[in-house]
């Protein structure tokens, strides 16, 4: 299946002279939830805002379902939505007459019942007469989702959606998520926490300093990259780790009751099963076990870290 | 489902919401104009107006109206269709216009669409005003009609191009007062040209106001300023060239791109 954004060779160089994008590829997939993570500054929204129309690349070309963004933007901009990362709305004008106009601005006729149901998902549907100045925060930022789902997109783009969100709301983004998912929706998204992208997001990418520096499935970049620890419950405290237990590298925890073997997920081979047979072997009793896999906060901080030592 | 060749919704969705904020904000908007008038009359008709002989056989009061009228086309014309896109570039909405699939003429069409309804509406507004305090004649009403159209479309797409150079609110102000407030009242707003000795009235020839005045006026009583169809060949001028802006603006994202 085709890929549903393509981009290819991306270059953006701002008037100041600044390289935000440099040489990016990537392709979107038809369905999936895309998390792109990177420090501040990294490009993220530069990317998005070339893909929605909102700056100009300097070269390459991106596709949106088949559709060049620059000379077919008509086509492209059609059935892209956007959550851009500032609250940015008509303060004076209500909910219900901004949906309205956005809806009509992406070219669909009006659907009262459509945009009903819209503001009922992001429970907005009591506030739909008050101008957007009166609501809080939260409500401006649902406000702002309403009118990028309100012309029902087939690509949605959001940009930090979740910036400065209640933990409550922001469970409800993510269930909401879930949902266009499930109804087809592509979705690209931004965050800072990276438990979200750990969550919700089907494939990663890295972005640093203008530079796409790693795309990978979110599941394989875990198992690819995760570092795991098996951590093991003594049934008697130790104050060595015996010798026979050398070869596995082992930490015995401060108090003498856990042992800890860190090994890498994907070069592990049987070293799990043969430390344990070793330890029945010598009589090393433990009464529980479990294992930790590095977070993808980790790996992104690894990643990060490794490409600024590398050019400084 | 593919896009529409012609954004026929956007296009209306921007007219309407533009015309709401002219609507919700209806008694500044048609008071502002009809108490201004008022005021323009009292002193210059009445007052001063009361002192004069008439101009060109037309009574001082009358002779006014016309460029009473050109006069708020050309300042709500611009202040209106500036503040549109202004305002979307000043609180960043904007991303959603530069976000959704329409070109860029339906944008203008659009806004300076809303623009030009506000300033007709307004022109009818004065003109009722005005006959109230004066006797009004308009023997080309056709032409009238078409002066007032021409001339509210040209000013409003000069505000659309105002707003989007504009990068502060001072900025957005400059040109209305600096450039075409003096402008109309040495153009002949309030004056026969030909009352001026001949040396200032060719400085004034180079006043473009003055040809959409005295058109204008020629409209009403029949006496203009300028021949009429020199009138007329400069408000083309003046659309052509900011349809060309525009387009420029457009081409090239000129401050509303990156
Ligand atoms: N309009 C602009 N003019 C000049 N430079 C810009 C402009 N917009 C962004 N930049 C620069 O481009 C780089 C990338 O910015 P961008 O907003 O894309 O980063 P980001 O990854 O979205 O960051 P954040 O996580 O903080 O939102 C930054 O160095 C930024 O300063
Ligand atoms: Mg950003």
């Amino acid at each position: 299946m085709s890929p549903i954004i393509a981009i290819t060779n991306l270059t953006k160089t701002y008037a100041s002279g600044l390289a935000a994008l440099k040489n990016v590829s990537l392709s979107i997939n038809r369905g999936e939830i895309f998390a792109l993570l990177g420090p501040n500054g990294a490009g993220k929204t530069t990317l998005i805002g070339i893909v929605c129309g909102i700056v100009n690349p300097s070269s390459g070309t991106v596709l949106a379902d088949g559709h060049d963004v620059v000379r077919d933007y008509r086509n492209a901009r059609y059935k892209i939505g956007l959550v851009p990362q500032e609250l940015t709305t008509d303060a004076f004008e209500t909910v219900w007459a901004t949906v309205k106009l956005s809806r009509g601005l992406f070219g669909r006729a009006p659907d009262e019942a459509y945009l009903e149901q819209v503001l009922r998902d992001l429970s907005l549907w009591d506030k739909r007469h008050d101008k957007i100045m009166t609501l809080s925060g939260g409500m401006k930022r649902r406000v702002m989702i309403a009118k990028a789902l309100s012309h029902a997109p087939d690509i949605l783009f959001l940009d930090e959606p979740t910036a400065g969100v209640d933990v409550e709301l922001r469970r409800d983004m993510w269930a909401m998520v879930r949902a266009l998912r499930d109804k087809g929706v592509t979705i690209i998204l931004t965050t800072h926490y990276i438990e979200e992208a750990e969550d919700m997001a089907d494939r990663v990418g890295v972005i640093n300093k203008g530079e796409l520096i790693l795309v990978e499935d979110k599941a394989v970049l875990m198992a690819k990259l995760g570092q795991k620890q098996l951590t093991l419950q003594l049934a008697q405290p130790l104050s060595v780790v015996p010798s026979e237990l050398a070869e596995w590298k082992l930490a015995l925890k401060p108090g003498g009751h856990e042992l800890e073997y860190s090994f890498d997920a994907k070069a592990e081979h049987g070293g799990v099963a043969a430390l344990l047979k070793r330890m029945t072997e010598i009589g090393l009793v433990f009464t529980d076990l479990r294992t930790q896999q590095s977070s993808l906060e980790d790996i992104f901080v690894s990643l990060v870290s490794a490409k600024g030592q590398g050019q400084s | 489902m593919s896009a529409p060749i012609f954004n026929s919704h956007a296009v209306w969705a921007i007219y309407r919401f533009e015309m709401a904020r002219f609507m919700r904000t209806a008694v500044q908007s048609v008071l502002t104009p009809v108490l201004t008038t008022s005021l323009y009359f009292v002193v210059f008709g009445s007052a001063i107006g009361s002192r004069m002989t008439t101009i060109d056989g037309v009574a001082y009061g009358a002779f006014i109206v016309p460029g009473l009228i050109m006069l708020s086309l050309f300042t709500e014309g611009l202040s209106n269709a500036s503040f549109g896109i202004y305002v979307q570039k000043f609180t960043g909405t904007i991303y959603e216009l530069l976000s959704a699939p329409i070109s860029a003429w339906e944008m203008v069409l659009a806004f300076v669409g809303a623009a030009v309804t506000k300033s007709i509406i307004l022109g009818v507004l004065i003109l009722a005003t005005a006959s109230l305090f004066v006797p009004l004649q308009i023997l080309h009403p056709l032409w009238m009609a078409a002066f007032l159209g021409l001339t509210a479309i040209t000013f409003c797409l000069f505000g659309f191009i105002l707003g989007v150079w504009a990068k502060g609110w001072e900025q957005l102000s400059l040109i209305p007062f600096l450039i075409v407030t003096p402008l109309t009242f040495l153009g002949g707003a309030f004056y026969s040209i030909d009352m001026l000795p001949p040396f200032w009235r060719t400085v004034t020839l180079f006043n473009p106001i003055v040809y959409l005045i005295s058109g204008f006026r020629w409209s009403f009583y029949g006496t203009a300023d300028v021949a009429v169809g020199n009138s007329l060949a400069m408000i083309f001028v003046f659309l052509c060239v900011c349809l060309a802006g525009v387009g420029w603006i457009f081409k090239t994202g000129y401050r509303l791109k990156n």
